[in-house]
């Protein structure tokens, strides 16, 4: 088995592009990889592309050779949906194709077009990633679902509003000097305790933003870089990917995410690394909430611990592990099928020294990536390392 | 228009749970499911039954939405709630109390029914508190 590479990355403003269509998206997000790689793209032996909600958002299904086109590229291109888990299972078959040699370069990413529509429009498109019989009809909305989610966590371990409005403070902060992060500006735990509520417990500033946004990036096998002089220090190290069943009121647990926890696991397994050799990381923090479970099932803290990572500054961007140092789904925006790509291209900078808050982890070897999709019965975790 | 779609062994669920006759499905061991179901979606079993729910259960989680999608806009704010019926957890809309998180909690005791959805009078899980003996 060859080591899968990434040789480039691309992403575009993650923003309101209301104007902007998902093909120009994707294709500017491919430009940019491809200049960032150094590969001619006749040399893409296949697309994985991810989105959620094109159908809703574009009227456009059958993406995948729509955005071979946009980027330049003919190969078998093939379209995942995994909700907000969508480019992330995008990265992890390309990982998994060119590992098994099969390609020796992939194009992997995501788009998500979602300012074009109504606020109201969004929420209900953002909602069938929930059990439409169960869930969606019985009035369970996205920000919903991680509300009924944050009540069963404090009840179970304790916990505060205040506490999450610390995981909403740092990653605002983060966002600052990120170029492609949506909201750059600071938000104080104040601010975020007195925003209007969204689905209680949760606020405004609990809760990620409606994003348009694409992501990119070029594949490739330790031997297509050696051969070809590609400069591609970041591997990926191990993948791993967990299901859980669909409705959360069908979970064992209600404020634990063990599909994220099997993810971890294969991925540190397939790595061969633990959760005490990771040096930095970007998960999936749609809501506060999220980042806390995340933080949980990565192994950083046990189980009614990661709540006060962030208080505590341990989170944060001079702590002992920063966590999403891109300002997050938070605050740098969360364009639904592009994320787990996005997070990737992130920590492939952040690990490079390239990314204007690589200061902050200056001598880091190992980071994770964890996607969720829905209320996390999708997950994807990957761990990049750097190998030269 | 054509007509409504129909959604099969949920329709019927939901009718029966209207009538009061709300029922689970379980598998010989025991675990508890919603159907459709072909198979218990935890151990596989084929051989599901029909068992009756709870004439009331457990609120395990909940939380006061005032955002929502267009076919709950003149339902907010409402309370959303996983009521635990033993074999079954059930999500729903919690009414009868103001909607407000200090106005319920975490292992309050309330009946499920189904009544209309304020914004379109489609059907609507609902629980209620339930009645002191």
């Amino acid at each position: 088995m060859t080591d899968a590479r990434v040789a480039g990355v691309g992403l575009t403003h993650f923003g309101s592009h209301p104007d902007r269509t998902g093909r120009d998206l994707f294709a500017t997000a491919a430009l940019r990889a491809f200049e960032d790689a150094g590969v001619p793209r006749e040399d893409v032996e296949e697309l994985n592309y991810g989105n959620f909600m094109g159908a809703l958002a574009e009227h456009q299904g059958h993406q995948a050779p729509l955005m071979a086109e946009a980027a330049g590229v003919n190969c078998p291109s093939t379209r995942y949906e995994e909700a907000c888990a969508s480019a992330g299972v995008a990265v992890r078959e390309a990982v998994r194709t060119v590992r098994a040699g099969d390609a020796d370069v992939a194009l992997a990413g995501g788009m998500e077009r979602m300012t074009n529509l109504p606020t109201d429009e969004v929420t209900e498109g953002l909602a069938i990633a929930a059990d439409d019989l169960f869930e969606v009809r019985a009035g369970v909305t996205f920000p919903g679902a991680y509300a009924l989610m944050a009540t069963a966590y404090f009840d179970a371990y304790g916990g505060t509003r205040e506490d999450l409005a610390h995981v909403a403070a740092k990653n605002h902060a983060n966002a600052v000097p990120n170029e492609y992060a949506q909201y750059r500006k600071e938000v104080s735990v104040e601010e975020a305790l007195e925003a209007p509520p969204v689905a209680e417990p949760l606020h405004l500033y609990d809760a990620c933003p409606i994003t348009d946004g694409a992501s990119a990036l070029v594949i490739v096998s330790e031997e297509y870089a050696a051969e070809n002089d590609v400069d591609a220090p970041v591997a990926v190290a191990g993948t791993g990917q967990g299901t859980d069943r669909m409705a959360l009121a069908d979970r064992e647990r209600l404020a634990r995410t063990p599909a994220a926890d099997d993810a971890a696991d294969a991925a540190y397994a397939d790595a061969g690394v633990g959760p005490d050799d990771v040096d930095v990381a970007e998960v999936h923090d749609c809501f506060t909430i999220a980042e806390v479970l995340a933080l949980e099932s990565l192994g950083f803290f046990d189980p009614g611990e990661g709540i006060a990572a962030a208080r505590e500054g341990v989170t944060t961007a001079d702590g002992d592990l920063p966590v999403n140092l891109s300002g997050g789904l938070k605050a740098k925006g969360h364009p639904v099928g592009a994320t787990g790509g996005s997070q990737i291209a992130e920590l492939t900078r952040l690990l490079r020294g390239d990314h204007p808050n690589s200061e902050h982890v200056a001598d880091a070897e190992v980071g994770v990536a964890h996607n969720a999709g829905g209320t996390v019965a999708s997950a994807v975790v990957h761990v990049l390392e750097v190998a030269e | 228009m054509s007509a409504p779609a129909s959604n099969g062994g949920y329709d019927e669920w939901l009718d029966a749970l209207a009538d009061g006759e709300g029922y689970a499905l379980v598998c010989p061991d025991g675990h508890g499911s919603l159907p459709p179901r072909r198979v218990c979606p935890e151990c596989g079993a084929a051989a599901l039954s029909e068992g009756p729910l709870a004439e009331t259960g457990t609120v395990e989680t909940y939380s006061v939405v005032h955002v929502a999608g267009p076919r709950f806009a003149d339902d907010t704010p409402y309370v959303n709630a996983i009521v635990d019926f033993g074999p079954i957890r059930l999500t729903g809309v919690l009414r009868g109390v103001e909607p407000a998180t200090e106005a319920v909690a975490v292992g309050d005791r309330v009946a499920v029914g189904v009544e209309e959805r304020a914004t379109d009078g489609e059907p609507l899980v609902v629980f209620r508190p339930a009645t002191e003996e």
